[in-house]
C-alpha cells in the first residue's frame, strides 16, 4: 500500500525499515523524517497517531497522506519501555497534538517539546495509564467502586 | 408498591389521573352546592407534581438520542407537562441518559445536588442501570445508582422511546403514592 | 436622583474564564469548552473532554474478534453501522476473509440510511443551537426528528431495532432485503426527499442562519490538513477527499456518486455540504436497490465456536466515510483469538481539535454556531 518510492527514499535518508502499512524509522530520525515527508514528499494531511505496546518495547505510530497521490503512510518508531519517551511532532502536523497527549494519557510515553503534554482522556490526577498490559482492565479508582467477587475477570 | 405489579413494557397503559378530583385523592368530601370540596393536600401536590414535571437535559450518550426522539414530535413528552430545563435550579427530574464515567460521576453529583427538592431520577438504559457491557471498564461507574439516587430503572440499550414513555407513566404512578428515592 | 445628565463610565474588565459544560443544552454531550473572554470575544476555548471515556480500546483487547463488531456501534452512535462495518472491513482485511458481494451492497445501504438520519439530527440539533430550544429551533427539530423517525421505522422493520442495529458481521451481512422491503426502501427515499425544500426553507432559506453561519468558525485549507479535520467539514474547506471515492470499500467502487465541496471553509459551507450530501444518499440507497446483485449474505463456514476465530498475526488499518469523516481501525493481531491493540480513528476526535484554532476571535455565540457546524459526536471522540 505505501508508495514504494517514497520508502525507498526514507530507506536511503533515515535508514528506514519496510512494514505492512509503512516505514519503521530509528527514534532519532524521527522529527527530521516526518518533516522530509511534509515538505518534500507532500504528505501534508495528518491521519493518526497511535502507540502499542509490544513484550519489549512501546510503538508509536503516525499515519499521514499525499492527498494528491491518496498514499498513506505509517511511520513506527520504537520506544523502550524502561524510557519511553520520544519527540513530539506536533510543531510538524497541528493533529499530532492531541493525538500525543492520548498516547501519554494512556500508555505512559513521553513527548519531548510538546507544546502542552497532560492528561486528555482520563481525570488530570488518575494514577496509571490504562491502556498498558500491565494495567488490570477493571481497576477502580475514585468513584469507580471496586468490583463485586462474581463479576471480577 | 404494594398490590401493584408494574406492567410489562409494550403495553401501553393510561398515565394515572383522569378527569375528576376523584382520580387523584382517595378521599374527596364534597360540600352541597358544588364547588367547595375537601381532600387531602397531599393529593393535590403530588397530583400537580407529576403532570408538570421538568426534567433536566442531561444526555451522556446514545440513549441521549432516544430520549431526544422521545421529546421529538412523534412520542411527545410535553403534553404529559414535562418540558426540558437546562439548568437544575428549575428541574425536579433527571433523567441520566448514558453512560456514566469516573470524570462526570462528580459533575453529576453536583448537579443533582442543585436540584431543589422535591426532585426525581430516571436511570434510562443498561448503562446508567449497570454499566451494560463496560462495566468491568477501568473508567466506567458500573451504574448511576453509585452516585444518585435512583427511583426508576428504564431497561434497554437504548430503549425505545416507548420504553421510556412506560419509566415516565411508573415515576408518574409513585410520585401519586408520594415515594421517593431521593431524601 | 437628581434631573443633570447621566455619566457614563467605561471600566475595562480583565479575562472572563467562563465555563461551558460538560452539562450544556449545545454541547452535543459531554464536550467541557473552558472559554477565556474579554467581553463577548473569545480569546481563548480550551477544550476538556474524556467525560464519555469508556476504555472501548481496552475492552477490545479482552474480547474475542466475533464478539467485538457489535461494541463500537455505540461509539459514533448518529451511524453505528458505519463504527461496525469499519471494524469487520479491519478484521477481513487482515485474515483475508472473503465477503460476498450482496453483503457489500447491503452494507452500503444501511450506512447509507444512516448517513441520512445522522444528517437529519444534526440539523435538528443545529437548529436547536441557533434558535434556542423554547425559540424557533425547536420547529426545524421536530420536523428533522418527524423525517427520521421514518427511517427508524424502516431500519426497525429490517434489523429489529432503530439505530445500534448489530448489521455487520465479520464476513457478511445479517439481515437480507427481500422485495418488498425494497420498495418500502424507495418509497422512504422520495418522502425523505420530498421534505428537503421544507427543512431547507427553514434553514438555508432563513437570512438569520445565513448571518449567523457566513464566515464563521472559517477552517483554511492549511489548518485543515495539518490537523487533520475529516469529512464534510475537510470537504467544505476545498479539499473533495471522501473515503468512499479516494479507497473503495464495499459497494461504492461500483456506484456512481458525487463528491460534494466548497471552499469557503466556514460554518455555510459545512452546512451546505451536509444538506447536499443527504440528497447524494437518498440516490445512492435507490441505486443501490436497483443493482442489488443476487447470492448469500454471509459466506464463512457455520461458525461452531465464535470464539476460536483466530486472525493471523499483522496489522492493518481500515477506513470508512462516516457521517463525520474518516472512520478508521487500526488492528494490531498476535496471532490470537483477540486483538493485541485496537485504536480507532475517531473523526470527531480529529474534528474537535480544530477548535482551539478557529474560536478565538469570534463571538460567544459564533462557539455554538461553530460547533454545531463540526457536528462532533462526543462518543466518537471519547471512545
Amino acid at each position: 500500500m505505501p508508495a514504494p518510492e517514497v520508502v525507498a527514499a526514507l530507506r536511503t535518508r533515515f535508514s528506514a525499515t519496510p512494514f505492512a502499512l509503512g516505514v519503521e524509522l530509528p527514534a532519532t530520525e524521527l522529527l527530521t523524517a516526518l518533516r522530509a515527508l511534509r515538505d518534500a514528499h507532500g504528505y501534508r494531511y495528518y491521519v493518526l497517531g497511535t502507540g502499542t505496546e509490544r513484550e519489549t518495547a512501546f510503538e508509536v505510530l503516525h499515519a499521514v497522506r499525499n492527498l494528491e497521490s491518496g498514499d498513506t503512510l505509517f511511520v513506527k518508531v520504537a520506544v523502550p519501555k524502561d524510557a519511553p519517551e520520544v519527540d513530539s511532532i506536533a510543531f510538524v502536523y497541528a493533529g499530532a497534538e492531541w493525538q500525543e497527549r492520548e498516547i501519554w494519557d494512556l500508555f505512559g510515553v513521553g513527548f519531548k517539546a510538546h507544546p502542552d503534554l497532560r492528561r486528555i482522556l482520563m481525570p488530570d490526577d488518575y494514577p496509571g495509564h490504562p491502556l498498558r498490559k500491565s494495567f488490570a482492565m477493571d481497576t477502580p479508582w475514585g468513584y469507580r467502586p471496586a468490583p463485586a467477587p462474581e463479576d471480577a475477570s | 408498591m404494594a398490590g401493584e405489579t408494574l406492567p410489562i413494557v409494550g403495553q401501553t397503559t393510561a398515565p394515572a389521573g383522569g378527569g375528576t378530583l376523584e382520580d387523584i385523592a382517595e378521599e374527596v368530601v364534597r360540600f352541597p352546592g358544588g364547588g367547595i370540596a375537601l381532600l387531602r393536600t397531599d393529593a393535590l401536590f403530588h397530583w400537580a407534581q407529576k403532570s408538570s414535571m421538568w426534567p433536566l437535559t442531561f444526555g451522556l450518550a446514545c440513549c441521549a438520542i432516544e430520549m431526544m426522539a422521545t421529546f421529538a414530535g412523534r412520542y411527545d413528552l410535553d403534553r404529559f407537562g414535562m418540558i426540558l430545563r437546562p439548568t437544575p435550579r428549575q428541574s425536579d427530574l433527571m433523567i441520566i441518559a448514558g453512560t456514566v464515567t469516573i470524570k462526570m460521576a462528580p459533575r453529576i453529583r453536583t448537579l443533582y445536588d442543585q436540584m431543589a427538592h422535591p426532585k426525581w431520577v430516571i436511570s434510562m438504559g443498561s448503562c446508567a442501570n449497570s454499566g451494560d457491557h463496560y462495566r468491568n471498564v477501568y473508567s466506567v461507574v458500573p451504574g448511576v445508582d453509585h452516585v444518585i439516587p435512583v427511583d426508576i430503572y428504564v431497561a434497554g440499550c437504548p430503549p425505545t422511546p416507548e420504553a421510556l414513555l412506560e419509566g415516565v407513566f411508573a415515576l408518574q404512578r409513585k410520585v401519586m403514592e408520594g415515594n421517593r428515592a431521593g431524601a | 436622583m437628581s434631573g443633570g445628565p447621566i455619566e457614563v463610565v467605561e471600566r475595562e474588565f480583565g479575562e472572563l474564564a467562563l465555563n461551558m459544560g460538560p452539562q450544556h443544552p449545545s454541547t452535543h454531550g459531554v464536550l467541557r469548552l473552558i472559554l477565556h473572554l474579554s467581553g463577548e470575544t473569545v480569546i481563548k476555548a480550551v477544550p476538556v473532554i474524556g467525560y464519555l471515556h469508556r476504555g472501548v480500546e481496552k475492552l477490545s483487547e479482552h474480547l474475542t474478534y466475533d464478539q467485538l463488531a457489535p461494541v463500537y456501534e455505540r461509539d459514533d452512535y448518529l451511524a453505528p453501522t458505519a463504527n461496525s462495518n469499519a471494524y469487520v472491513l479491519a478484521v477481513e482485511r487482515l485474515g483475508a476473509i472473503a465477503v460476498p458481494r450482496r453483503a457489500q451492497w447491503l452494507r452500503a445501504f444501511v450506512s447509507e440510511w444512516q448517513r441520512v438520519s445522522s444528517h437529519l439530527v444534526w440539523l435538528g440539533t443545529l437548529g436547536l443551537d441557533l434558535g434556542g430550544a423554547l425559540g424557533g429551533g425547536t420547529t426545524l427539530y421536530m420536523y428533522c426528528f418527524r423525517e427520521r423517525e421514518k427511517i427508524l421505522d424502516f431500519l426497525e422493520e429490517l434489523t429489529g431495532t432503530r439505530f445500534h442495529t448489530n448489521f455487520n458481521l465479520i464476513g457478511g451481512a445479517r439481515y437480507d432485503l427481500d422485495a418488498a422491503m425494497a420498495d418500502k426502501s424507495n418509497a422512504l427515499a422520495a418522502s425523505v426527499e420530498a421534505a428537503l425544500p421544507e427543512l431547507w426553507s427553514m434553514s438555508g432559506g432563513n437570512p438569520i442562519f445565513s448571518e449567523r453561519t457566513r464566515s464563521v468558525g472559517t477552517i483554511s485549507k492549511d489548518l485543515a490538513m495539518g490537523v487533520g479535520v475529516t469529512g464534510p467539514t475537510l470537504r467544505a474547506s476545498g479539499i473533495a477527499y471522501d473515503v468512499r471515492k479516494a479507497a473503495p470499500y464495499d459497494a461504492y467502487a461500483e456506484l456512481p456518486f458525487d463528491v460534494i465541496s466548497r471552499t469557503a471553509g466556514d460554518a455555510e459551507a459545512r452546512f451546505q455540504v451536509r444538506m447536499d450530501e443527504i440528497r447524494v444518499s437518498l440516490k445512492l440507497v435507490r441505486s443501490i436497490v436497483d443493482g442489488l446483485p443476487a447470492g448469500p449474505i454471509f459466506a464463512r463456514k457455520p461458525l461452531k465456536n465464535p470464539k476460536a476465530t483466530k486472525i493471523p498475526s499483522g496489522e492493518v488499518y481500515a477506513a470508512v466515510e462516516s457521517p463525520r469523516g474518516e472512520l478508521g481501525f487500526h488492528i494490531v493481531s498476535d496471532g490470537s483469538a483477540k486483538p493485541l491493540r485496537l485504536k480507532i480513528n475517531a473523526p470527531s476526535f480529529k474534528n474537535l481539535q480544530v477548535v482551539t484554532h478557529i474560536l478565538p476571535g469570534g463571538l460567544v455565540a459564533d462557539v455554538v454556531a461553530t460547533l454545531g457546524s463540526l457536528d462532533p459526536v462526543l462518543g466518537d471522540v471519547d471512545r
